[in-house]
């Protein structure tokens, strides 16, 4: 009895800190709208003369283009309908292309996704691999060079490892030839739903990848390097030392998995950090996707579709935020029933 | 037999200390002598005396630029080199697209990207410390509500934010250090209220409001003292951050069109095509020198740390 009891009062209280949680990212997507539809509207001039810059529209066509974007109507009018149109997936049109911005948005989602994808996945690899063996091999030739490996990654801009790199292997050095594409997502004219076509998007996603890979690397490592330090000192891995445990078992059963508990989440919180190195590497590899979009929305200034991108990419980092949230308390039992 | 019981007070002051020391002189004894202690284990880190090092050239650097090279060597319509030639005698570290000298325009650069840095964590730093004490101190409503906007920066992805507040309010340098101070505070303001409920809930907190300290009291003589340790460690590293990020706005084109940063060149670099031409002395020398500040003063800010923060002394 006792125990059933306690047991549905921890559920309780993990579905309590749950429904904080998820009230808490939906405030902060409220403060998003809300913050997107102020700034915008403090812009100097007037949207319908921006749109219509250095062309000639007659007088009633701008007059009607102003009526489409309520602007004559009073503020918090435009804000409702504002909300309901975002709410709808209407984010306006863009003025650089002419069309609606959820459409150019929507075209550009799955490059940064597949560069993303890859680059995070490959990174976090090869950071957690570092991570672990230095820390497990403290003071090691090998920790001392990859600690200042990652300082010295994180140290330099991302975009200017990657214009180096785009130098070196796509440019060519000399007589030394480049060796891949230096942008772009494929060659013109090839079928992307070929095996050619594929292998050319590959060639092509080799040198962005490898220099988002390079740059989130040193983070994982080193969060995970002060991640399994910290477990080191730890009783329980004297207690797997005194039961016989080979050293090798140790660090795997014991000591990783609790070391990777915060490094996971950080996965998933660090997509803001990742958001922010795709959009300087799409810019230095025309790589065609979000990070690309926004950076020429910046240049224009087309103001709708800066609103979109904006809108996506901290949406997409909140809801991150909320799945780092569920899995560490999916992960760590003392979350769970704490 | 009474006599020397009468005298042993008197001798057990230590003869140097003058006879009437106010609060004050105490307080300020004391500070010089953590001051001294905290500079004497700092003394100890190699990275940090490296880091240091390179800081100590730097800002140098920054400051004399102008006593050795004119400013009249960054004029596009005054340069006398030919546009992208490599490294020769003339220019040591060759010329950029219109024939200035790159060595000549990292040197200048120095200034705006550390002015930059500068100004924006001071704002950081202040709006930080403002809300991380308020909220530790005041505690309640205030609380909730300045750690609700706090979470909301935090949560919000840095470079998209920067990107759609630099260009609502146009390129230029208070703008950039605004737009990065901004945008950079929620860390400071944690750390700051984590360290502020720690010692509102101390007793001699309570001893002071009981003898009828005010808030302002206690907020600037009590807590501030406790707290600017551990704001003085983090702010070394946010300057890191905050030039990194100046870095990045510029080279995205939002920086200051009228000056010289390291972020400016990597732009104007990129934008002219030095990298399709191959041309890695004019995007070699600001990259590198972006690396070691910004790594110089990770290493002075790690090494502050180690020293300042309690929690991870004797670790």
């Amino acid at each position: 009895m006792a125990t059933a009891a306690s047991r549905s009062f921890s559920l309780t209280a993990g579905h309590r800190r749950l429904g904080a949680k998820l009230v808490g990212a939906l405030l902060s997507l409220a403060f998003v709208l809300v913050f997107n539809f102020f700034l915008f509207r403090v812009l100097p001039g007037d949207p319908a003369k921006n749109l219509t810059r250095n062309r000639l529209v007659p007088a009633e066509q701008v007059q009607v283009l102003r009526e489409s974007f309520g602007l004559g109507k009073p503020l918090h009018e435009q804000f409702i309908s504002y909300v309901g149109d975002t709410l709808r997936g209407d984010l306006g049109i863009s003025y650089k292309f002419r069309r609606p911005v959820s459409e150019v948005i929507a075209e550009r989602i799955w490059p940064t996704v597949l560069l993303l994808g890859v680059s995070t996945m490959l990174s976090t690899v090869i950071g957690l691999w570092i991570g672990i063996k230095g820390a497990w091999q403290r003071g090691s030739v090998f920790d001392r060079v990859s600690l200042g490996a990652s300082l010295a990654l994180y140290a330099m801009p991302e975009f200017w490892l990657g214009i180096l790199l785009l130098i070196a292997f796509g440019v060519g050095v000399g007589s030394f030839p480049g060796l891949f594409p230096t942008g772009g997502l494929s060659s013109p004219n090839t079928e992307l739903a070929s095996l050619a076509g594929l292998w050319d998007v590959a060639r092509h996603l080799f040198l962005p990848c490898l220099t988002l890979t390079l740059a989130y690397i040193a983070e994982y490592a080193l969060v995970m390097r002060s991640s399994l330090l910290d477990e080191l000192g730890e009783d329980y891995l004297v207690t797997a030392r005194a039961k016989g445990l080979r050293e090798a078992l140790v660090l795997r059963r014991h000591a990783v998995p609790n070391a990777l508990l915060p490094t996971t989440t950080l996965i998933f919180l660090n997509l803001g950090f990742v958001v922010s190195g795709a959009i300087t590497i799409e810019t230095v590899y025309s790589w065609p996707g979000l990070g690309l979009l926004s950076y020429e929305a910046l240049r224009t200034p087309d103001y709708p579709l800066l609103q979109g991108v904006f809108l996506l990419f901290s949406a997409a980092v909140i809801v991150a935020n909320v799945i780092a949230d569920l899995l560490y308390a999916y992960l760590d039992p003392r979350v769970r029933s704490g | 037999m009474t006599q020397p019981t009468t005298q042993e007070p008197v001798e057990a002051l230590p003869p140097s200390l003058p006879p009437q020391l106010g609060p004050r002189q105490i307080a300020r004894a004391r500070r010089r002598q953590a001051a001294a202690r905290a500079w004497r284990e700092y003394r100890r880190s190699l990275e940090g005396m490296i880091g240091l090092g390179i800081l100590v050239l730097f800002i140098a650097v920054a400051v004399l630029v102008p006593l050795f090279i004119p400013s009249s060597e960054l004029d596009v319509t005054r340069a006398t080199g030919t546009p992208f030639s490599p490294p020769s005698a003339g220019f040591p570290l060759g010329t950029d697209e219109s024939g200035r000298s790159v060595l000549a325009l990292t040197l200048w650069g120095s200034r705006v990207s550390l002015l930059v840095g500068f100004l924006a964590t001071v704002i950081s730093v202040v709006i930080g410390s403002v809300v991380g004490i308020a909220a530790g101190h005041f505690g309640r409503w205030t609380d909730s509500v300045l750690m609700r906007v706090t979470d909301w920066f935090l949560v919000i992805p840095f470079l998209p934010l920067a990107i759609v507040l630099a260009t609502v309010l146009g390129p230029s340098l208070a703008n950039i250090a605004f737009v990065i101070g901004i945008t950079s505070w929620p860390g400071t303001a944690r750390i700051v209220r984590a360290q502020a409920l720690a010692v509102t809930s101390r007793p001699y907190i309570e001893r002071a409001r009981a003898l009828g300290a005010g808030d302002w009291h206690l907020i600037t003589r009590h807590i501030l003292p406790n707290v600017v340790p551990l704001i003085f460690a983090n702010t070394v590293l946010i300057v890191a951050i905050a030039i990194l990020s100046e870095t990045t706005l510029a080279f995205l084109g939002l920086g200051d069109p009228l000056r010289v940063s390291w972020g400016s060149m990597l732009d104007a670099a990129f934008t002219q095509g030095a990298a399709s031409i191959g041309a890695w002395w004019y995007l070699v020398p600001p990259g590198v020198a972006i690396l070691l500040v910004v790594l110089a003063f990770t290493m002075v800010g790690q090494a502050l740390e180690a020293v300042l923060n309690p929690r991870l002394r004797g670790r």
